[in-house]
């Protein structure tokens, strides 16, 4: 059993599992972090922006003018933004069976995989999972393609000159690797191959193997999985939380008993409690509006916002914003409201008997429906003709690098009054904030980040009790900032495997036993003996079928009768043919019982010797020596009747195997 | 041999109060637990005393299963559950528990404050009873204790109905609930996959009936509907609260903008915007048109439809009007009719089927005069019109549901006895599979003949598929030998030198000699060597050596060659083979025993 890493992202993992005879994805996560290196598109022509100077190498020889723009003494990409991809030459894509994804966050790379590789497997996941992957694809998309840029830059990417850049550009890793956006079509394609499946499902994957998703509490229809055949199980841990949040809380005790546990997916602020930060975020928001300014919240149109806006509903009466209009700008932000009220079956219990009431499960329905809220697709539209300040924005995408959010940081930056609060953990803010420097509005950096930390996973370890640990290696030492925090990392015993980028891991598995099903007529033939209490053995001569990975035995059909044979001489000097082999046989004959036995039928003259070993026993009328001895029976006898009758004597003394 | 026991408690060879008690693997499971609309004496709920006489049934049940919210299938639930005692679990899917305890405390009104009974079940005990609930998602694999599971699967027919797999071991049984075969306005059609139950347990409503498209019944209907209004009369239809009626009102309120009418839809009691708001929270249960396009237009916001007051029964002039309950045997619906029974211009669709007993039923079958309470006759003047819309499967459904299944045995319930023996007729001359009516009270055993589970030991297998060439040829099947130890609970396959190996046994040999002699004018060595020979032509596919060290060895059995003492001609061959090679060894001594041809050299 094997796995492959194709992605060296922790928490946007896309590991390949071979496990029998079948070939697994788990999560393809498409590493956004590049963007940080291209120029924002803004929805509005930016003066500023077209302002930058081009890049120019310091003695003058290499002029990338076009393609590179400086910013406060940063260089940044002015070109389409690109994605880090998964790893694609590592295996032949086109031989896996299936993908598994276990939250949206962890699909975007779907398109780049089922689409142009030759893929034809089917990808699981939930239903949620599907529906709001979808729109983030599609929110994806549509900023890309909302602001097409002709332009794309390559010469940058060329070794030779990437020495000479600085910062941060120098040291991008797989810039050759880096594509474009897709297009809706391939996102429609890849998602067309996705079939739904529920907690708990059991899905069978070729009569060889069984997946299944478990809740993994982190957001609407994330999961965890377990693959498994009758003896082997790999538990694969993806973002995951305890917290109580909106999702249906985590399933811990089915994570038990695993032989292999892949651990991905903890959270990227271990030091930042989600709780405090959603206060300091609270705080902070009214602090600014009371001050008469803005607050720009760039985040993901899906996830943690639901949880932002159940905690404003609260704090808005007691901090007297009532009358501060809340805008949320993206083109799936209507969709992203309204699919969050319909899964039911996928919220914590507290959502659940909401719903049986029935009232909508989250409070943002009534935000919406008293006006505080308004959600708008851009800025185009009817935003411009509604939109009043002081307000807060929230608004995507938050690398800052496009959608609308780039508007109001152009918009708003300048201001001292205004406020921007950072609360996704993907991207550090100060990369984002680069190429809007100088900035003069104030930054607040409060990351929600509710996935595992370091002290809840060991507990969970503890408790599920794995043979083996496998997970990215940044996990295996302290973060690079706080090296001295021995307690933000994984210590285990004995210590997990560690993975990174392109590894290739062979996974400490002894497959010895399989299933194999005895059909009723074979079981009911079968004559058990007991050899110990409680234990018997029964020999088992069968014929083995096997289809689609699943083993039966059935009885041996019996012979045909011989056709009455024209000569009867051959027939003797026909061979025997071995229909079953003779059993082992267990145990030793006892001496004084044998002897008994043997008077019984009629040999009375036997002469016993005592020999190191055991017995010689003379059977004196029949010219016949038999040897008993602890482990083994000798006879030695001519006559062929004699020695079949002492044969099945001694055989009753012995136990088959 | 193991066995499956079914016996329903109600729907044998009825409609009304499902309730079926399914023995499986020694567990006991109660699907379903209904209360039948045409009594309302004792017979109203099952005969739970067939279970035990004395006391709570907790002890003799594993889980209850509730398919859907109608009450012919829950009714008796809070009865069951804090009236005789149970406190189990009891699983039913998230929409099925949203709105089943609003029926049950719909009914236990009409039951109580109208008609006055009292010993019925209150409102705590319904809250009580569905604390005992565990809501069931679809395609999960609930696992009830150690070998007991579940899984549901979706079943069309109403908001949140299911249809359920039980497993035991390699044991199983699926309760179809009621199920539809085909989408319809609202919602999607039932579907299950191959799962090979031992007993299909399904419903047959509509056994006999192949009904003609979904599409002609809604033209239909509309025309119906039409024709009423455009002479200004006055349109029932009576429906329960959640089902059919937003099925119909989708499908009215389409018709109501297309044509542009203006007459007003009304739909009665507070229920009817709460149902709308179920379905809207709960529009992944519906079908895929509408969980496509719910984000732009919500299809149970109707812009038509408005809610009805009492008083308006009486305004002048066209209107239609859907009213609860269904079957006419109580409640605003029944009102209602009375009210426009005598003027021939109304009309009253009614779009489901009526339970024995009850006006809707009544009229159905062309009663003209009903008897009222108090002694009053009720002269029936409006039309009566009968739309099959309630979303069962039909025959035709039915016999699909058999081949997406593949069940092993039917077994049929939730239907008239007449048109079961009917389906059960076909089942068994297109399937070749037995067909099951039990009555109720009636016990149905089916014997199962499992395979057996053995953990395999990997060696062993690979060994015997190693033997079979790279790729297995299923017409050539491999004979495979092994120990099968059976210890405590499991049973493992394995070689028989490893079987010794684990159960810390030691190998006991057990070997032959014996001596043969032979008249063969030769050296030893030659003898030997035509030994050789003779074996070589006569065992076709056995190893024979010729060691250099004066032995022949066949498989595992040593012969060895001397001559005589007295005659050097005759010589003494020493054939010694161990248990293992009984078979070869007995048959080489015998052969041997006759000599060697004279034409070998």
């Amino acid at each position: 059993m094997k796995l492959y890493c194709l992605s060296g992202h922790p928490t946007l993992p896309c590991n390949v599992l071979k496990f029998k005879s079948t070939t697994i994805m788990l999560d393809c996560g498409l590493d956004t972090t590049s963007v940080l290196n291209f120029l924002p598109l803004p929805l509005v022509h930016s003066p500023r922006l077209s302002k930058l100077p081009g890049w120019v190498s310091k003695d003058g020889t290499i002029n990338l003018e076009k393609e590179l723009k400086e910013c406060a003494g940063r260089v940044f990409v002015d070109a389409q933004p690109e994605f880090c991809l998964p790893e694609r030459e590592l295996l032949d894509l086109s031989t896996i069976d299936v993908i598994l994804i276990s939250n949206y966050h962890c699909m975007m790379a779907l398109p780049y995989i089922t689409e142009h590789t030759g893929f034809t497997g089917t990808v699981y996941a939930t239903e949620p999972t599907l529906q709001i992957g979808r729109l983030l694809m599609e929110e994806l998309v549509n900023f890309m393609e909302r602001v097409p840029k002709a332009q794309s830059a390559t010469s940058w990417k060329n070794k030779e000159i990437r020495r000479m850049l600085p910062g941060p550009l120098k040291d991008a890793v797989d810039v050759w690797m880096w594509k474009r956006c897709y297009s809706m079509q391939e996102v429609n394609s890849a998602l067309s191959k996705v079939q739904l499946v529920g907690y708990s499902q059991k899905v069978e994957l070729f009569g060889a193997v069984q997946v299944s998703p478990l809740s993994s509490g982190y957001s609407l229809g994330s999961s965890n999985w377990i693959i498994q055949s009758h003896h082997e199980k790999v538990s694969y841990v993806s973002g995951s939380s305890l917290l109580t949040t909106h999702p249906q809380p985590m399933d811990q005790s089915s994570l038990k008993n695993s032989d292999v546990l892949i651990l991905t997916g903890l959270t990227q602020m271990p030091t930042a409690n989600p709780d405090g930060m959603l206060g300091e975020f609270c705080s902070n928001l009214a602090m600014t509006i009371r001050a008469g300014g803005n607050v720009l919240v760039p985040c993901y149109s899906s996830g943690v916002i639901y949880d932002l806006l159940e905690c404003l509903y609260q704090f808005i009466e007691s901090a007297n914003l009532g009358t501060t209009p809340f805008y949320f700008i993206s083109p799936i932000a209507n969709s992203s409201l309204e699919f969050s009220q319909i899964f039911a079956e996928w919220l914590c219990h507290n959502k659940q008997t909401k719903v049986y009431l029935p009232e909508p499960p989250f409070p943002h329905a009534e935000l919406i429906q008293t006006n505080k809220l308004k959600h708008y697709p851009s800025i185009h539209g009817d935003f411009s003709s509604e939109f009043r300040q002081p307000c807060v924005v929230f608004t995507g995408h938050p690398s800052l690098r496009f959608g609308d959010v780039v508007h109001f940081m152009e918009l708003w930056g300048k201001s001292s009054l205004n406020t921007i609060i950072f609360t996704e953990p993907d991207f550090s803010y100060l990369d984002a904030l680069a190429p809007y420097q100088p900035l003069a509005m104030k930054c607040v950096y409060c990351p929600i980040d509710t996935r595992l930390n370091f002290h809840q996973v060991s507990k969970l370890l503890k408790e599920v009790q794995p043979l083996h640990v496998v997970c990215p290696e940044q996990y295996t030492q302290p973060p690079l900032t706080q090296s001295h925090r021995s307690d933000l990392m994984l210590e285990l015993q004995p210590p997990p495997m560690p993975y990174r980028r392109c590894s290739v891991l062979n996974l400490p598995f002894r497959r010895r036993y399989e299933r194999i099903y005895i059909l009723p007529e074979l079981a009911n033939s079968l004559v058990p003996s007991e050899i110990k209490p409680g234990v018997s053995v029964a020999t088992v001569s069968a014929l083995l079928h096997s289809k689609d990975n699943k083993h039966t035995l059935q009885s041996v059909p019996k012979p045909p009768p011989m056709p009455p044979s024209k000569k009867r001489k051959r027939v003797i000097e026909e061979p025997p043919v071995a229909l079953a082999p003779k059993p082992m046989l267990s145990g030793a004959v006892a001496l004084e019982a044998f002897l008994a036995t043997l008077q019984k039928h009629g040999i009375t003259e036997v002469k016993v010797e005592e020999t190191a070993d055991g017995h010689i026993l003379h059977l004196q009328a029949e010219d016949t020596l038999i040897q008993l001895e602890e482990d083994g029976t000798h006879i030695v006898c001519d006559s062929e009747p004699l020695r079949t009758t002492l044969r099945d004597l001694v055989l009753r003394f012995l136990q088959k195997l | 041999m193991p066995e499956i026991k079914v016996t329903p408690l109600g729907a044998g060879q009825d409609v009304g109060r499902s309730c079926i008690l399914v023995s499986i693997g020694g567990k006991n499971i109660m699907l379903d637990c209904g209360m039948h609309m045409g009594y309302n004496d004792d017979r109203r709920f099952p005969d739970f005393s067939y279970i035990t006489q004395n006391g709570r049934l907790t002890d003799f049940l594993d889980c209850v299963i509730i398919s859907h919210f109608h009450l012919d299938h829950c009714g008796a639930l809070p009865y069951m559950s804090e009236m005789v005692g149970y406190d189990g679990p009891i699983y039913m899917t998230h929409p099925t528990k949203a709105i089943c305890p609003i029926l049950l405390e719909d009914f236990r009104k009409i039951t109580v404050d109208k008609k006055g009974e009292t010993n019925f079940f209150t409102s705590q005990m319904i809250k009580d009873c569905m604390k005992k609930v565990i809501p069931l998602n679809l395609h999960q694999t609930v696992q009830v204790d150690d070998e007991l599971e579940i899984k549901a699967y979706y079943a069309g027919h109403v908001l949140g109905a299911a249809m359920v797999h039980i497993k035991v071991g390699s044991e199983s049984v699926v309760y179809t609930g009621d199920y539809n075969m085909t989408p319809d306005r609202h919602l999607g059609a039932a579907w299950i996959d191959k799962c090979r139950p031992d007993i299909l347990i399904s419903e047959s409503t509509y056994a006999t009936t192949i009904r003609d498209s979904k599409r002609c019944r809604e033209r239909d209907f509309l025309k119906k509907v039409h024709e009423s209004i455009e002479r200004g009369g006055k349109v029932l239809i009576p429906v329960f609260a959640l089902g059919r009626a937003q099925e119909l009102c989708i499908l009215l309120e389409t018709f109501w903008e297309r044509m542009n009418l203006k007459a007003p839809i009304y739909f009665s009691t507070g229920l009817t915007e709460k149902a709308n708001h179920y379905y809207k929270l709960f529009i992944t249960w519906t079908n895929q048109k509408i969980r496509k396009t719910f984000v732009q237009r919500n299809m149970f916001e109707f812009k038509h439809i408005k809610a009805f007051d009492r008083s308006y029964a009486d305004n002048p002039g066209p209107m239609v009007v859907f009213a609860t309950p269904g079957m006419l045997h109580a409640g605003q619906s029944l009102q209602i009719f009375k009210k426009w029974a005598g003027n021939e211009k109304n009309m009253v669709i009614m779009p489901g089927y009526c339970v024995q007993g009850t006006i809707g039923h009544k009229i159905l079958n062309g009663q003209r005069k009903l008897e009222m309470e108090g002694r009053a006759t009720l002269d029936v003047k409006l039309q009566v019109e009968y739309m099959s819309f309630s979303a069962h499967a039909d025959a035709k459904g039915i016999m699909q549901l058999i081949r997406m299944a593949e069940p092993r045995n039917m077994l049929l319930v939730h239907g008239e006895a007449v048109k079961m023996e009917f389906l059960k007729g076909k089942i068994e001359q297109e399937f070749s599979i037995d067909c099951y009516m039990p009555a109720n009270g009636e016990t149905t055993t089916v014997t199962t003949n499992p395979s057996v589970p053995v953990d395999i030991s990997l060696n062993l297998l690979k060994r015997e598929m190693a033997l079979g060439g790279p790729l297995p040829d299923p017409k050539k099947p491999r004979t495979m030998h092994g120990t099968l130890i059976m210890k405590e609970n499991s049973l493992k396959l394995v070689s028989s030198e490893q079987a010794l190996k684990e159960l810390g046994l030691n190998e006991h040999q057990l070997r032959f000699t014996c001596h043969v002699q032979l008249q063969d004018p030769h050296s030893d060595a030659d003898t030997l060597h035509r030994i050789y020979t003779h074996l070589k032509s006569v065992l076709k596919g056995y190893t024979i050596q010729h060691l250099p060290d004066g032995t022949v060895i066949v498989e595992s059995i040593v012969i060895k060659v001397s001559s005589s003492a007295e005659d050097s001609n005759t010589k003494v061959l020493l054939l010694s083979w161990s248990y293992q090679d009984e078979d070869l060894g007995s048959f080489l001594s015998s052969l041997l025993k006759k000599g060697l041809p004279s034409g070998i050299c």
